[in-house]
């Protein structure tokens, strides 16, 4: 159980990421979670969003280089030592996270992490045998 | 006056332009013949042209013959366009071509006999003599430059300090503690060692620098007064092609008033480059060569791809021989980039063989003030090359640096692009981008 990021290639010009978020405000799409890398020359965008299908078109369309990406969101006590519990579950099976970033909202007393690891398949299992709840596309969109 | 200017073969340079030219119709006539004979392509192509040898009397006729391009060159890679048993070559050096095959050059000995005789004619015409310091930073290998320049400075008996190039520091410290009084190397990298030594606290009016000869990469009058005014030295420019010979084609002297070709070696034409009719002296067009004496490579009517004039009055300094101004451009879209060529079919050709990419790209040339001049190849992302990890992206980039320094021998900064930033034309795209500021 995963859910769809879409990851999108920013060159470090002024105005790009303003037309990203732009077009997705007027496809009425709406941003959940984000993250930006960056290097010098470029960045890359990362979002999840209600409506992952819609925003790849509306971005394509605007001559964005977008990619779809599974990534797993697992839900996590908002406190000390919560997101510790998480990754330590990760690294224990040998797995490398590529990258991770947090949602904007909450669920509940819950924060939520989205997770970026190359072998989805082994994290969800190891996940899901350490107790960690993941949420589903459609449990993240009704945040 | 000319009796003080100095010079090497004051015989060759200062020839009464009769003689000269009597003396180049009979070497072109030996030349025909010789490559008729000796060279099978050409043999085919004076065929193709209906030129029979013996009918080739001397400079007039010179219309008549086919020119030769570095098509020639490739079609023949790499030794088929030599004119001597490859027992009779004792040397070949090697430049960029269009494509992935390099241009490749040999030399008889009497070839390295010419080529030190044109580099010390070039030293000596900027007052390098005996018991000069010739700091030599040009590279030393393949590239014509560093043994062109080794040979010229031996030849007049100056002591050579093959420095070959880089490693700035050590540089500096050859100029400082060895008394360097002539330096031979690239104009950008001039300013580089002018730059690194006042930063080092050197004191360049203190040093016995006299002049430096300066060349394998286009630059300008104003970077002449830039260089001047660093090193303290007279900086002349030099020209010259390895197809040619290497540097030695020309060079300028102390009046730094056009280069003055070594026309009794290397015979100069100036065509319209769209038509291929020569042009008379004082007209703009392509710079084409016929090796007058060349052993191992002859070549008639050498395309050189350089646009230039051949200048028609006379130099003040008294010399015969013939100048033409600084290159101010080229027919093709070669770039020479710290004395290496590049083509953009080269880069393409790269990218075309990293199936991540896609070949649409944008070279950037550029010259920092005082710095070296630095290549910048954008390329695009496409949706299918594009990864969400950071990680995977410098990995691309870096291996497309490091094909293209592998292809072409230069080191070159990637730049990851969006897709269609590019500029677009109808048909073809725009490759190249030149911000190197190289106005007369």
């Amino acid at each position: 159980m995963t859910a769809a990021q879409i990851s999108i290639f920013l060159e470090n010009k002024s105005g790009r990421l303003a037309e990203v978020t732009r077009s997705l405000a007027d496809a009425s799409i709406n941003i959940r979670a984000l993250s930006l890398a960056e290097t010098i020359d470029y960045g890359v965008l990362r979002l999840i969003v209600d409506k992952p299908q819609e925003a790849r078109q509306v971005l394509s369309a605007a001559g964005f280089t977008v990619s779809e990406t599974e990534v797993i969101a697992v839900e996590m006590p908002d406190r000390p030592g919560g997101l510790t519990a998480i990754v330590d579950l990760i690294t224990a099976s040998g797995l490398n996270i590529e990258y991770l970033y947090a949602f904007v909202g909450q669920r509940g007393e819950n924060a939520v992490v989205i997770f970026r690891i190359d072998e989805v398949e082994a994290a969800l299992e190891a996940l899901r045998k350490g107790g960690a709840r993941i949420l589903s596309s459609d449990e993240l969109s009704a945040i | 006056m000319s009796k003080d200017v100095p010079c090497w073969n004051r015989e060759m340079e200062f020839m009464a332009p009769a003689e000269l030219r009597q003396l180049q119709s009979q070497r072109l006539r030996d030349l025909v013949a010789r490559v008729y004979d000796k060279v099978p392509h050409y043999h085919q192509k004076l065929d193709a042209a209906g030129v029979r040898p013996e009918t080739i009397q001397g400079l007039d006729d010179l219309v008549r013959l086919p020119f030769t391009g570095k098509d020639d060159l490739r079609e023949t890679y790499p030794f088929g366009m030599f004119a001597v048993p490859m027992e009779e070559v004792v040397r070949i050096h090697a430049s960029s071509g269009t494509t992935g095959k390099s241009t490749v050059v040999g030399y008889t000995r009497g070839d390295i006999g010419t080529w030190a005789e044109v580099m010390a004619r070039t030293l000596a015409a900027g007052g390098t003599h005996r018991g000069d310091f010739v700091q030599n930073s040009y590279g030393y290998g393949l590239f014509t430059g560093g043994l062109g320049a080794h040979y010229g400075a031996e030849r007049i008996g100056a002591s050579v300090i093959p420095t070959s190039g880089g490693q700035t520091r050590r540089q500096l410290q050859v100029l400082q503690d060895f008394g360097s009084t002539v330096l031979c190397c690239t104009p950008s990298y001039a300013l580089v060692l002018g730059e690194a030594g006042r930063e080092l606290g050197m004191d360049f009016d203190a040093l016995p620098l006299r002049v430096g000869f300066f060349g394998a990469e286009p630059w300008s009058q104003s970077m002449r007064q830039e260089i001047e005014a660093s090193l303290k030295c007279h900086a002349l420019d030099i020209y010259g092609l390895s197809e040619i010979i290497g540097p030695g084609v020309g060079y300028e002297c102390l009046e730094k008033s056009g280069l003055h070709l070594n026309e009794d070696h290397f015979f100069p034409e100036i065509i319209n480059p769209e038509t291929g009719d020569p042009l008379p002296d004082g007209e703009l067009g392509e710079l084409v060569f016929t090796t007058l004496t060349k052993e191992a490579l002859p070549l008639l009517r050498y395309r050189t791809r350089d646009i230039t004039r051949i200048i028609p009055e006379q130099c003040p300094c008294g010399r015969t021989v013939r100048r033409i101004e600084r290159v101010s451009g080229r027919t093709d879209d070669m770039l020479i980039i710290r004395g290496v060529n590049v083509f953009p079919s080269q880069i393409e050709e790269v990218l075309v063989g990293i199936e991540e990419t896609t070949p649409n790209y944008l070279l950037v040339v550029d010259r920092k003030p005082r710095g070296m001049d630095e290549l910048e190849v954008q390329v695009e992302v496409s949706a299918e090359t594009f990864s969400d990890e950071m990680s995977k992206l410098e990995a691309l980039s870096a291996r497309i640096g490091k094909e293209i320094e592998g292809a072409l021998g230069l080191r070159v900064a990637v730049r990851l692009v969006e897709p269609r930033s590019l500029e677009r034309s109808m048909g073809k795209a725009r490759r190249v981008i030149d911000r190197r500021d190289l106005g007369q």
